[in-house]
């Protein structure tokens, strides 16, 4: 079937089988392989993309369920020599060693921190209602779906609790 | 996974008449595409139901709250109404699964989800909910995560859903539309069965029905609400127990409570007699021992799980004696 998917700003058209994944749709149809494929099951988060902003693991969804979706992906967030804040803090506080789940929890921070900003609470979130600071323990919890066989956990806390500072400073 | 016909529904209507036999609804898609690509789901048809007009939280006449069935787990915790009025559901949701998925996952989908009971996932094992009359695996197997409520000798799975935990604690009730285009309305209590002789028959939804809303009574005025959960992980794991709570202290005594079990049965568990002993009491030690009792009066381990049974007690005192802020007994 005939699909086409707005990817970066980008109208992309292409002729798929239903059962195709938005994953290997962007992986195998459109070589923008920044996007992992860990598990293929929503477990480990390699393959986190934004939807409409918004976080989701590109695996557990079906390319054709996304026409006149917003989608971004990795590449879309930053280039060598022109990377996002968060691209910059990973490299910075070395949160990755292989790097193989690194566009993933990238892509997660740069909706998880947004989130935060909008208020929304977290399971270990002391209240419900007010702001919200991004703790380690509040890091921690709302990155959980995002795995890192390296165990790099340390410095991914420390480069997403940068950025989000950073981008509380430019307010 | 299997071939499927796609179709991509654009009002309720359409959506019930291209749900024939063989076709599955797909909203959020996070456990369908799983259990599809492991082939233990094998629709021949999905039938693409995330353009309908189902995404809005509104006030109802009677002061409660209907949720639309497309509402996503995310905006449904986030929801400045759900956060004041009804906290148990808010801390349900952001219990269960990671941002991703709760970004996908919407209120419909979570109520209809299916088991993770190892041997259900693995088409290579026996399975009565899977493949009727083939055994069941986890009886004499592996079963650390399954029922000591309920069951059957045909199946011992739990229902893994944190939201429809609270749901049950709040009275909800389920609003569906049928393949004729009739609308009804569900009590959470009787949407989900337990297995008995037919375990693939997970809820009692006919062919065809759509769930369109969930329906909250009016919040409860002064309540203590809590969802507490015990799992193998801090963050990102199934309840192996887990209690909502939502009670009402009348002076020094429990004026009134509602209590909702997960990880214990093939659906959420609640118990009128659980409550009857709490309510009018004063809060004790003993008080909780016996309501504990009650609920555990039939408890059956399966071997792997009997820990539950002790864990289940332990839980529902530490969230009764929080929510009646009593001393635990020296």
């Amino acid at each position: 079937m005939e699909i086409t998917l707005d990817i970066n700003g980008d109208r992309q058209v292409l002729d798929l089988d239903p059962r195709t994944s938005l994953l290997d749709a962007l992986r195998h149809h459109l070589g923008l392989t920044g996007s992992k494929k860990g598990c293929d099951h929503g477990q480990c988060g390699a393959c986190t993309i934004l939807v409409n902003g918004r976080r989701i693991n590109s695996c557990l969804t079906l390319a054709a369920m996304h026409e006149d979706d917003e989608i971004t992906t990795i590449e879309g967030i930053g280039r060598p020599g022109h990377l996002a804040p968060l691209q910059e803090g990973f490299v910075r506080h070395d949160g990755f060693q292989c790097g193989y789940c690194t566009p993933g929890q990238i892509m997660s921070a740069t909706a998880m921190i947004e989130e935060a900003r909008e208020g929304w609470p977290s399971y270990v979130s002391p209240s419900l209602e007010g702001d919200i600071e991004l703790s380690d323990e509040e890091i921690a919890e709302r990155m959980s779906g995002n795995l890192c066989r390296c165990a790099a956990y340390t410095g991914i806390v420390q480069a997403i609790r940068e950025a989000a500072e950073t981008r509380e400073a430019a307010e | 996974m299997r071939p499927f016909d796609y179709i991509r529904a654009d009002a309720p209507a359409t959506a019930t008449k291209e749900a024939g036999a063989g076709a599955r609804y797909i909203a959020g898609g996070t456990n369908l595409l799983d259990l599809m690509k492991l082939e233990v789901m094998t629709p021949e048809r999905l039938v693409d139901i995330t353009r309908l007009d189902l995404r809005d939280v509104e006030r109802t006449p009677e002061g409660g709250l209907k949720i639309g069935a497309l509402v996503t787990n995310s905006d449904l915790a986030a929801h400045p109404d759900v956060r004041r009025d009804y906290p148990v559901l808010s801390r349900a949701l952001l219990s269960g699964a990671t941002g991703q998925l709760r970004n996908k996952a919407t209120a419909g989908g979570n109520l209809l989800q299916r088991t993770r009971c190892y041997y259900f996932y693995d088409p290579a094992q026996p399975c009565n909910k899977r493949d009727p009359g083939s055994g069941c695996g986890a009886i004499g197997g592996f079963n650390r995560i399954h029922a000591i409520l309920g069951a059957s000798e045909h199946c011992i799975a739990t229902h893994p859903s944190d939201m429809a935990v609270a749901m049950r604690a709040l009275d909800a009730e389920i609003e569906v539309e049928g393949a004729d285009g009739a609308g009804r309305r569900i009590p959470i209590a009787d949407l989900h069965r337990l297995p008995s002789d037919t375990p693939q028959d997970e809820t009692t939804l006919a062919p065809g029905d759509l769930i369109t809303a969930v329906i909250l009574p009016p919040p409860a005025k002064n309540t203590f609400q809590a969802y507490r959960k015990v799992r193998d992980r801090a963050s990102y794991a199934f309840a192996l127990v887990s209690v909502a709570c939502v009670l009402r202290m009348d002076g020094d005594r429990i004026g009134g409570v509602a209590l909702a079990f997960g990880g214990l049965a093939h659906k959420p568990w609640r118990d009128p007699e659980v409550e009857a002993t709490l309510t009018g009491e004063s809060p004790s030690d003993d008080l909780f021992d016996k309501a504990a009792d009650t609920l555990l009066r039939e408890a059956q381990g399966q071997g792997g799980n009997d820990f539950k049974i002790p864990l289940a007690r332990r839980t529902l005192k530490a969230v009764l004696r929080e929510a009646t802020q009593t001393e635990a007994a020296a």
